[in-house]
């Protein structure tokens, strides 16, 4: 990443305007030509340095469900497990964190029923319990990570 | 979808990949669903207002940037302080996401978490440190767990 990367990365990390030619004006805010622009974000995306841009959508606000979860695996079976897990689409994402609790993944699905019948899928499949932890209430989602 | 009608869905079935890398990103995702770019424009300034959309940018990957260290630190607060203490947490700069959770006693007595992100786990002990402090007597334990391993990252996807 060049400087003109990074100036991107910090750049548009919210505020994208909603205008008939966005990248236009996002572009002369940085002094560079808008096909420039265009081309640093494909590549930053196309290198994964981007995860995705555009709309972050809030997955409740739109009736659909969030759940973190987390599970204590033994070490022995815990690919096993992790097969099981990642094959199901209801899960976004999947962490093996250092506790007891050592697999930690989010269960994200249009309705809450659909959300409790993967947890008890898992359940059964694993053969472990499932901790559930849904959000009770959320004081702070968002971030500008400086790059 | 609740609080949406067909033309959002479609409009967010359209963008939640990403929004086109094109000159007139508006236009070509209205061709997409069928409507006309002012309406799409005005959609989506309706769905931010209402919190629908969180933001329209970048998500930069954290590893990519050198944000290696990223602890999940988590709380036992009393409950009768938590929203409080959670407004206070969540406003540090290095917080990205401060949510209240149930515990699972008697394994889990932790009911407020804080997402911390540094390039170093000494940083993140210290943003864990200065969390500790604003607290004070109300910090009855925490703890910091790393991940060690990324065994699955998609994101929610509406299906079509």
């Amino acid at each position: 990443m060049d400087a003109l990367d990074k100036a991107i990365v910090n750049q548009l990390q919210g505020g994208f305007p909603i205008t008939d030619r966005p990248y236009a004006e996002v572009a002369e805010t940085l002094g560079i030509p808008e096909a420039e622009l265009l081309a640093r974000l494909e590549s930053l995306l196309s290198r994964g340095i981007l995860s995705r841009f555009g709309p972050m959508y809030h997955a409740e606000r739109l009736g659909g469900s969030l759940i973190l979860t987390a599970m204590q695996v033994p070490s022995e079976d815990y690919e096993r497990v992790a097969e099981i897990v990642n094959a199901m689409p209801e899960i976004a994402h999947n962490y093996e964190r250092e506790h007891v609790l050592n697999m930690w993944f989010v269960v994200a699905t249009e309705t809450p029923e659909a959300a409790q019948a993967a947890l008890d899928a898992i359940a059964e499949k694993t053969g472990y319990p499932v901790y559930p932890m849904p959000k009770l209430k959320e004081f702070f989602v968002g971030l500008r990570l400086e790059a | 979808m609740s609080q949406s009608d067909a033309l959002d869905r479609a409009i967010i079935l359209a963008t939640q990949g990403g929004l086109p890398l094109v000159s007139e990103p508006y236009r070509a995702v209205a061709e997409a669903v069928g409507t006309t770019p002012d309406e799409v424009k005005a959609r989506l300034e309706r769905m931010l207002a209402e919190g629908v959309i969180r933001r329209i940018g970048a998500v930069p990957n954290h590893y990519a940037l050198g944000y290696r260290a990223n602890g999940m630190s988590v709380w036992d607060v009393p409950d009768e302080a938590i929203d409080e203490l959670g407004a206070r947490i969540g406003s540090f700069p290095f917080v990205s996401h401060c949510y209240h959770r149930p515990r699972h006693l008697p394994h889990w007595p932790y009911n407020l978490f804080a997402m911390l992100h540094a390039r170093t786990r000494e940083e993140v002990e210290a943003q864990a440190r200065l969390i500790a402090e604003a607290l004070g007597e109300a910090d009855r334990g925490h703890l910091i767990l790393y991940s060690t391993r990324i065994l699955k990252k998609t994101g929610l996807r509406l299906n079509a």
